[in-house]
């Protein structure tokens, strides 16, 4: 069927070459897909981002709403209890997984790089945090952290109760939120030293650097792109904290966290479409800065 | 895709000072990484009433009867079915249509091909609780019949948490995929198209089974993904009884009392598929999560 229209064509206009019946399959290849990821993903973020400057009731029609501009945004700011709690719980959850777990990945990953051979126990082992869910990992964590029955407690001979206690709960989340994400970036490091030159390493030796001096001057800096990944995956893992949290308590009493903020006002007991929408908007556009650094990096080769 | 070279054969090395605090060290982070997954199972097979009363640094209460209440109490045959009910169709619908993203951008050069690939993988990307208040109140309003749902709406029904699973992993799928298909020649469409291959026979009998490697990675990590969501499925099913198996451990845990070495059988269980999926799948799964990162 297309070889009746060879014609032809420069290579610009390669569809030229496509018969009606191609035509129409290419078109519903890309509509149909695109339009599920359309409806579930961008128009909803679109619609979050209307509602937030609405007073919406969330069952008569939306045409009734009314505009609040900023009001949502102002409350969130200056009487909603949680607000600046939430943020502070992610900037330390982002500190923390950024400066503490993350450095300890890229450091077992050098390690385990180094020594190449007998490092398949090893390795298996610290990336096996990854495969499970953050909500198991809550409840794997449960087992050490808690008060009557924990692990920590027995062994520490303490009756803290680290899950609860609003002083500490946060540092109990983020260990086991450390004890996966050190996994993942060990992975991604290693896939990444895998791929720096060896001939780099050799001529910085040659030189007379050190090994730690051709790792932070030669290697650290050729990793730029697998740095960027790290980083990014960092940030919007940190900003999409929910699971782990949830299953501890659902986010109240030292726990409360952006993600658990915006659900709660709207699977809660009272629907806040307006503040949930300012509050998921907020957290829309801070990802947003991080997708596009993403973007950039990942998609180099396609420009 | 460097990744999969095999790591060079090293000469034997003496083992220096150096060499042995470095294993020292690893095996050291080894150890305490296996801490909780090897408590998680010692307490899984002890009796309640034993630890309650020696401690957990005793000796002694094993017992398999965690596991049988567990699986009974939690309903885990019914759980465990309903993870599958969701998991399978939504990893099969989001291969298939990503594959098709992919192949199209791939196979044409045209000028909105970036933005394409770009606003896939962005969606990938985006807080799913950002999402949350449309695509609840969407589903909520969209009626279906009560033979293809029972609550008769989207909500609380496995079409809808399919669909949303979809919705968020054809990004990630589309961009590894699109990665793929762009290494394969060129030439294989020339001469498909001489040979009179419709648009389709092209994407279904010839590019399809050459991408067997990626697909097999991502199917792997999606199968993982999407066993282990919890957020969407707690939020959009209010029915319990319809939770997968990833948002059932909360039943085993009271509202004033936990028997932790329940919870502890309920974890190793709900762990375990994921588990021997990594452990089966080992290279396929590293393939699939590196790939976005090792490019460029």
């Amino acid at each position: 069927m297309t070889a009746a229209t060879k014609a032809p064509v420069t290579g610009r206009h390669r569809k030229a070459r496509l018969s009606t019946r191609d035509r129409v399959t290419v078109a519903l290849m890309i509509l149909i897909p695109t339009a599920v990821a359309a409806t579930l993903v961008w128009v909803p973020a679109m619609a979050t981002i209307v509602m937030s400057f609405f007073d919406w009731d969330g069952f008569s029609p939306f045409s009734e709403a009314k505009f609040v501009g900023t009001r949502w945004y102002t409350e969130a700011a200056t009487i909603y209890p949680a607000f600046w709690p939430a943020i502070q719980h992610n900037v330390i959850w982002l500190l923390v997984l950024f400066g503490i777990a993350t450095p300890i990945g890229l450091l077992l990953a050098v390690l385990l790089d180094r020594e190449a051979s007998h490092t398949k126990f090893y390795q298996t082992s610290l990336y096996l945090p990854v495969v499970l869910s953050m909500a198991l990992i809550g409840f794997i964590w449960q087992l050490m952290f808690s008060r009557d029955q924990g692990l920590l407690n027995a062994l520490l001979g303490t009756t803290i109760d680290w899950y609860g206690d609003p002083n500490i709960n946060l540092w109990s989340a983020l260990i086991a939120t450390s004890w996966r994400h050190v996994g993942y970036v060990m992975l991604l490091y290693l896939a990444g030293l895998k791929g720096v030159d060896v001939a780099l390493k050799e001529a910085a030796r040659i030189d007379g650097a050190s090994e730690v001096q051709t790792f932070f001057q030669v290697v650290f800096p050729v990793m730029f792109p697998i740095n960027v990944v790290v980083l990014v995956i960092t940030f919007i893992d940190s900003l999409r904290a929910f699971d782990l949290v949830w299953v501890i308590n659902r986010g109240r009493n030292g726990l409360e966290l952006l993600a658990t903020e915006v659900t709660r006002n709207i699977v809660g007991e009272a629907q806040r479409i307006g503040f949930g929408s300012a509050l998921a908007t907020i957290m829309l556009v801070i990802s947003t800065v991080f997708i596009i650094i993403y973007l950039r990096i990942v998609m180099k080769e396609d420009r | 895709m460097t990744t999969s070279a095999a790591p060079l054969p090293k000469p034997r090395r003496p083992w220096t000072r150096g060499r042995i605090a470095t294993h020292a060290f690893l095996a050291f982070m080894t150890i305490l990484w296996l801490i909780p997954l090897v408590y998680a199972v010692l307490a899984s097979l002890r009796d309640y009433q034993y630890t309650a009363e020696h401690g957990y640094l005793s000796f002694g209460g094993f017992t398999l009867n965690n596991y049988v209440t567990a699986w009974q109490v939690g309903e885990f045959a019914q759980k465990f079915l309903n993870s599958a009910i969701i998991t399978i169709p939504a990893v099969a619908l989001t291969l298939f249509l990503a594959s098709m993203v992919a192949f199209v951008l791939a196979r044409f050069n045209w000028t909105f091909n970036i933005v394409m690939l770009g606003a896939f993988t962005a969606g990938n990307l985006l807080p799913p609780q950002a999402l949350l208040i449309p695509v609840y109140k969407m589903f909520q309003a969209f009626e279906v019949p009560f033979w293809f749902s029972a609550s008769g709406t989207l909500l609380n029904s496995y079409w809808g948490l399919i669909a949303v699973n979809v919705g968020f992993q054809i990004g990630f799928c589309t961009f590894v995929l699109s990665n793929y298909m762009k290494a394969l020649p060129k030439e294989i469409y020339e001469s498909a198209m001489v040979d009179g291959a419709s648009i389709w026979q092209q994407y279904w009998k010839l590019t399809l089974p050459l991408c067997r490697p990626s697909l097999a990675a991502l199917a792997t990590l999606e199968i993982t993904w999407i066993y282990n969501e919890f957020f969407w499925a707690t939020v959009l099913l209010q029915n319990g009884d319809l939770f997968p198996i990833t948002s059932s451990l909360t039943n085993l845990s009271g509202a004033f009392f936990t028997d932790n070495n329940l919870v502890a059988a309920g974890a190793v269980m709900i762990a375990l598929p994921t588990i021997i999926i990594y452990f089966a799948l080992q290279k396929h799964f590293v393939a699939g999560l590196t790939v976005g990162a090792t490019k460029g």
